[in-house]
């Protein structure tokens, strides 16, 4: 590291009334190509502390005036990221436990051993260094979780963001309700990032994948050797969410048993690992998605009461695309240029043809339908521009309102089944209940084309 | 520019020729064994029986007139600076004077055997690491450079006694800066 690299991340100041320990120190720390300056009392220092930026204060606690132990206080007002570490010629517990609670990071005798000296600044800086690259990575997090995951502007949307908003902050249990590839998750990831949680885990518990046989081991983990295949101890989700957020996908898709087990540990947020004894008690939010309507589930018996009314205290309805037409092209542009960016490619928007298309379509996978269908165009686009050949969706197939025949309406329907299987013939006339024979035959007739 | 040594309470005449070999063939400069010795009692802290590195500085820049020169202070006393428990030398940053003592490099100190072949080699690093100060250059994050920190004995045994590249090329033109400055006066 040149010294000016070494400058540029370490400023450290001594101060002490007593020259030689001033002058020593500084030297020191300059030899080893720190920035280093020093101050002989509280109010140079304070000017000094004022005007430039310090990452270390090395601070004398016994000097004439105001001593060290209040200069510390000022410090910690003016910057509370200083690391102040106290000097003192007179070892005293009282004093250095003080200074400890007054938030010193060390408390050092003098004359300091070298040694401990320089481990002492190597821990620092590499402390320092830690937590500001976790804060970067943080931020970083937080804005990925956020930018463009929940872009909207229709009505319906902001009422959402304004739902979210509203219930972020607070510890409520949310269910967040909507069709396939609305984006709840994404949702729930946002109230997530935006709650006093988010610097705890976000756990994903997809019910679709939970058996009645992992269940147990799953939520609750479990000990080595409790199990055949347990040759591990094994953390369960509810373990691993201590101070975050637990999220539900689908519970609907979860057993009566599966639920009645769930349900005790939401409500108790107490558990034993399968194995063990013990009772680990546990602190968590609750979040879940359902694009089922889990009342009538619940009147039809198929959804424990008692989980519902658990999971469901505050709701937010996520609509489909389709409800949200003005949001359309405002997602499509930013998957396209979100991708574009990506691949390298420099693609700038879609033709007025092919935007008119995204726009008439019905978008039945919703957002995640549409971001595939932006992934698939920008990959093979080679213009500027995306063209509406260059879309695979099926509204190209465009029927004049004037032909309301049974024959366009067979010709568009076998179009958008052969443009759902990718253009596999086999596959298309199995989903559509036909031979193979007769579907060529039909693709002849009304002259489909890839 | 020259660089002289001066023993202050150190009687070992081989190390000392030893040690001008090793730093006229690190540095590239006369190196000159100075009888400008003085009293070292001045800097003698009673109550830690040590010797004050920093007052042993000044006296040895009071020692040499010559204005060009790096005056190297060799002493078999413990040294320290009033915030440390000790230092194995001291040096100015981008000046002339540097302080080594052999007393902290012996193994005897530490209850080990005598191992002079050892005791020569890492007083040889650390003049040469300290004088490095004395040319501005600063510890180095290589641990294999001369100028590599070293806090206790046996880490002075893991680096070598060069400079590495970069510190090198620093230093070179460091001496080049003051030989350019020593020859100014003769253009006028």
């Amino acid at each position: 590291m040149s010294l000016q690299e070494k400058e540029k991340s370490v400023n450290i100041l001594v101060v002490d009334d007593e020259f030689s320990v001033r002058d020593s120190l500084t030297k020191w720390f300059k030899s080893d190509g720190y920035l280093a300056e020093s101050a002989a009392n509280a109010t140079e220092a304070l000017k000094k502390l004022q005007a430039g930026h310090w990452d270390i204060v090395f601070l004398d606690i016994k000097m004439p005036g105001v001593d060290g132990m209040e200069l510390q206080q000022r410090i910690k007002n003016i910057d509370p990221d200083i690391v102040i570490i106290m000097l003192t010629g007179y070892a005293s517990i009282d004093t250095a436990v003080k200074s400890l609670k007054e938030g010193a990071y060390d408390y050092l005798a003098k004359p300091v051993d070298p040694d401990y000296l320089s481990h002492l600044i190597e821990k620092i800086i590499q402390q320092r260094r830690l937590s500001r690259e976790n804060i970067l990575l943080k931020e970083k997090i937080q804005e990925l979780n956020l930018t463009g995951q929940t872009i909207g502007k229709s009505p319906e949307m902001s009422k959402v963001f304004e739902l979210m908003k509203s219930v972020a902050a607070t510890d409520t249990p949310v269910l967040i309700k909507g069709e396939s590839g609305t984006g709840k998750e994404l949702i729930a990831r946002t109230i997530h990032t935006r709650s006093s949680r988010r610097f705890f885990p976000f756990i994903h518990l997809n019910c679709a994948t939970l058996s009645e046989e992992l269940l147990e081991s799953e939520l609750y983990g479990h000990e080595k050797g409790a199990l055949a295949e347990a040759l591990y101890l094994r953390k369960g989700k509810l373990e691993m969410v201590d101070g975050g957020a637990l999220f539900l996908d689908e519970p609907a898709l979860l057993s009566i048993k599966a639920q009645t087990a769930l349900q005790r540990a939401i409500e108790t947020k107490q558990f034993s690992r399968v194995g063990s004894q013990e009772i680990i008690k546990v602190d968590f939010r609750l979040i879940s998605a359902t694009s089922k309507d889990l009342e009538i589930l619940v009147k039809e018996g198929a959804f424990r009461e008692d989980l519902y009314y658990q999971l469901n205290v505050f709701s937010i309805a996520v609509p489909p695309l389709r409800q949200r037409g003005s949001d359309i092209p405002l997602l499509a542009n930013y998957f396209l240029s979100d991708m574009a960016k990506g691949m390298n490619k420099p693609i700038t928007g879609f033709s007025a043809e092919a935007l008119k298309f995204i726009e008439k379509y019905d978008w039945p996978g919703n957002v995640q339908e549409l971001k595939n269908a932006m992934e698939r165009a920008v990959v093979i686009c080679q213009g500027p521009l995306i063209s509406a050949s260059e879309l695979s969706i099926p509204v190209m197939l465009e029927i004049p309102l004037n032909e309301l025949s049974l024959e366009a309406a067979e010709k568009a329907h076998i179009l958008k089944v052969l443009e759902r299987m990718r253009w596999d013939k086999e596959k298309t006339a199995r989903a559509l209940k036909i031979d193979e024979d007769t579907l060529q035959s039909k693709i002849e007739k009304y002259g489909l084309r890839k | 520019m020259r660089l002289y040594i001066l023993p202050l309470r150190f009687s070992d005449k081989n190390l000392l020729n030893n040690l001008s070999f090793a730093l006229e063939n690190s540095f590239k400069i006369p190196v000159v064994i100075s009888s400008n010795s003085f009293s070292l009692d001045g800097g003698m802290d009673p109550l830690r029986d040590q010797f004050n590195s920093t007052w042993i500085l000044s006296q040895l820049l009071k020692s040499e007139a010559e204005e060009s020169c790096k005056i190297l202070g060799v002493t078999s006393v413990d040294l320290f600076v009033p915030v440390l428990t000790y230092v194995f030398g001291e040096a100015q940053l981008d000046g002339r004077a540097a302080v080594v003592s052999i007393y902290r490099l012996r193994d005897e100190l530490y209850g080990l055997p005598k191992n002079p072949e050892k005791q020569k080699t890492r007083l040889e690093k650390e003049a040469v690491h300290e004088l490095g100060h004395t040319f501005g250059l600063i510890h180095c994050q290589d641990p294999r450079c001369v100028m590599y920190t070293s806090t206790y004995a046996e880490e002075i045994d893991f680096k070598s006694r060069e400079f590495c590249s970069n510190c090198s090329s620093l230093l070179e033109k460091k001496k080049e800066d003051l030989l350019n400055k020593e020859r100014a006066p003769l253009k006028d």
